[in-house]
């Protein structure tokens, strides 16, 4: 029996981490929603563009080879060099940062005070355009992401756990480097929203708009930094995911995985998209390791979703979501 | 009277030159026409007030002040000169700040946070410098945070500085509202019904707060009330606004002995 337990204890590990690479996702998605009450659509397709970007730039692959090559006729594909990995990770932040002024000049200029769903609508819009886009711009292939993350089970983790319970558990090096940058990803997002002048802004914008434009913020500059840490963040995503997977177009269904999450843990809360990722992955992973064998197995597919349902019936704003008051 | 160089209360308080002035303003609305030619001045060191029966416009002219609004016809010059259409987060930049009728908080902040909102236009420190050399952007926060407590000791809300506004009673949301404001050391103040569904008590309190704010920092305020008790006890010089047309304008005995400004208020039938 404690062997059973001990492998219980693994799953729930493994759960855990997983669920991480979830929050990773879903944070994106609250970052908009607080800021702006926008649910983006395309926050897993930017996490997929952002990981293209990344190793098109390492690469040194010509963006629109494809499109030129047709054009013109000719025959190029790179440019011949390799981008070292951090200065790649710039770049494309880069890149990011400059989507991010593009859909604030180009779509949410223009839809100022419409209601929430037209704004949804829009992103969908910007989804498909942007995988469109992505493909156009670095190809189709299914790339191999490599940003120097150690990757393959973890050694000194396997060893001392053998040691202690004559059972080795077996946890990738990927997803403790996963949990790590998260972490850190979410201490510097709490420590700026909560601590500096533009943070303050930024929960300002979320709460009242007519108000924060009555005490000199501006909207478009908000907006803009909003999408710009959406973009880093859907990068950092799109470098675990990416590098766990590869960097292929499934990647942008990331996002579906992550509405659960969000479900869970509330659209306004970034420890509940922690949470909620972290509550996701255990689940599903134990349930699959407890329930799955009995009825058939395959409930990682659908186990969230479900979770997400009760969630809905019984306490819809999530575990950390503002509760909805209607003042008559 | 000669107005060029200001005038003194009755009061015996100073009231200096124009801060900003009106020229025949004309705001609509698709075919609705909500502010009519309307030209009138602020003073420094003035409290303005605007006053009406509902839906005279009222509001609309202080969203035209502040930028909410921007009228198709006349202008509006600000320190001496003629104000540009602009966003209104740029024209809160250049020291007007103001309250809403409807309480406009950020209402997940704390009364504390909400007041330090007010003061962003004052603060220097760029992301980079706040991300990377902590020192000098402390060093800012703890000087604005020193005038912020300033704010809070003299409108007496020291009680609830940690308390987030959503949770806090009507009046008290309308006071963190006049103290946000006032955080920003405006030059021109609009506070838009103050005192509106206040009680009798609360109602003192802010009449109280109002006159020691013009007189403390000297600040030139307008204001939209419809307690005409009020509006004669507080105000210098009153604007009286109907169907979005000026009806009157004047100190408070000049106004309230205008045969028109009663006929508004008392609803004598338009012929």
């Amino acid at each position: 029996m404690p062997e059973q337990l001990l492998f219980a204890a693994e799953v729930t590990l493994n759960g855990l981490m997983a669920g991480v690479m979830y929050s990773l996702v879903a944070l994106g998605f609250v970052l908009i929603f607080k800021a702006s009450g926008i649910f983006n659509y395309a926050q897993g397709v930017m996490a997929l563009f952002a990981a293209l970007t990344l190793v098109g730039i390492q690469d040194g692959q010509i963006p629109f080879s494809h499109l030129i090559n047709t054009i013109f006729g000719t025959e190029m594909h790179d440019f011949g060099w390799h981008v070292p990995a951090f200065l790649a990770i710039l770049l494309a932040l880069g890149v990011m940062i400059l989507f991010a002024i593009v859909v604030e000049k180009f779509i949410l200029k223009h839809l100022v005070n419409q209601p929430p769903i037209i704004l949804f609508m829009a992103t969908i819009g910007l989804a498909y355009f942007m995988e469109g886009f992505g493909d156009l711009m670095w190809g189709s292939d299914i790339k191999k992401l490599d940003v120097g993350l150690p990757q393959g089970i973890s050694g000194v983790i396997d060893e001392t756990t053998f040691d202690w319970f004559g059972y080795g558990f077996f946890i990738d090096r990927l997803d403790i480097a996963a949990t790590i940058v998260a972490a850190i990803l979410v201490s510097v997002l709490v420590l700026f929203s909560q601590y500096t002048k533009q943070g303050r802004a930024m929960r300002a914008v979320a709460d009242d708009h007519q108000a924060a434009l009555s005490v000199g913020i501006s909207l478009r500059f908000i907006w803009v930094l909003v999408w710009s840490i959406a973009g880093f963040v859907a990068l950092v995503a799109g470098i675990m995911w990416g590098t766990k997977s590869g960097v292929q177009f499934s990647l942008s269904l990331i996002a579906l995985k992550a509405l659960p999450v969000l479900m869970l843990g509330g659209f306004t809360s970034i420890p509940g998209a922690i949470v909620g990722g972290l509550i996701v992955g255990v689940g599903e992973k134990l349930f699959e390791f407890a329930i799955g064998p009995m009825i058939g197995g395959a409930t990682e597919n659908w186990f969230a979703y479900m979770l997400a349902l009760l969630f809905l019936v019984f306490r819809p704003q999530g575990l950390f979501g503002e509760k909805i008051i209607e003042r008559v | 009277m000669s107005l060029d160089e200001g005038y003194t209360t009755p009061d015996g308080r100073k009231i200096g030159a124009v801060v900003m002035e009106m020229k025949n303003i004309t705001l609509r609305f698709g075919g609705v026409v909500a502010i009519e030619n309307i030209s009138f001045d602020i003073r420094q060191g003035e409290i303005r007030a605007i006053i009406g029966p509902n839906g005279a416009g009222k509001s609309s002219m202080l969203n035209v002040i502040n930028g909410f609004y921007h009228p198709q016809e006349g202008e509006i010059w600000y320190k001496g000169a003629q104000r540009q259409a602009m966003k209104p987060h740029a024209i809160a930049r250049q020291g007007i700040a103001r309250t809403f009728q409807n309480i406009a908080l950020f209402n997940g902040m704390s009364t504390l946070d909400n007041i330090m909102t007010g003061r962003l236009t004052h603060m220097k420190s760029s992301l980079l410098m706040q991300a990377i050399w902590k020192g000098p952007a402390e060093r800012e926060e703890s000087e604005q945070r020193e005038k912020v407590e300033k704010i809070i000791d003299f409108l007496e809300i020291q009680s609830i500085r940690k308390t987030p506004v959503g949770r806090l009673p009507y009046g008290l949301q309308k006071r963190v509202e006049l103290a946000r404001a006032l955080a920003a050391e405006p030059t021109l103040l609009l506070l838009d019904e103050p005192m509106a569904g206040m009680n009798v008590e609360e109602k003192e309190d802010m009449s109280r707060f109002i006159l020691d704010v013009n007189d403390e920092f000297g600040t030139t305020i307008a204001l939209i009330e419809h307690d005409m008790g009020v509006v004669m006890d507080i105000s210098d010089r009153v604007v009286v606004m109907d169907y979005g047309k000026k009806i009157g304008d004047g100190t408070p005995e000049e106004v309230i002995n205008n045969q028109e400004v009663i006929d508004a208020y008392l609803g004598v039938a338009h012929d």
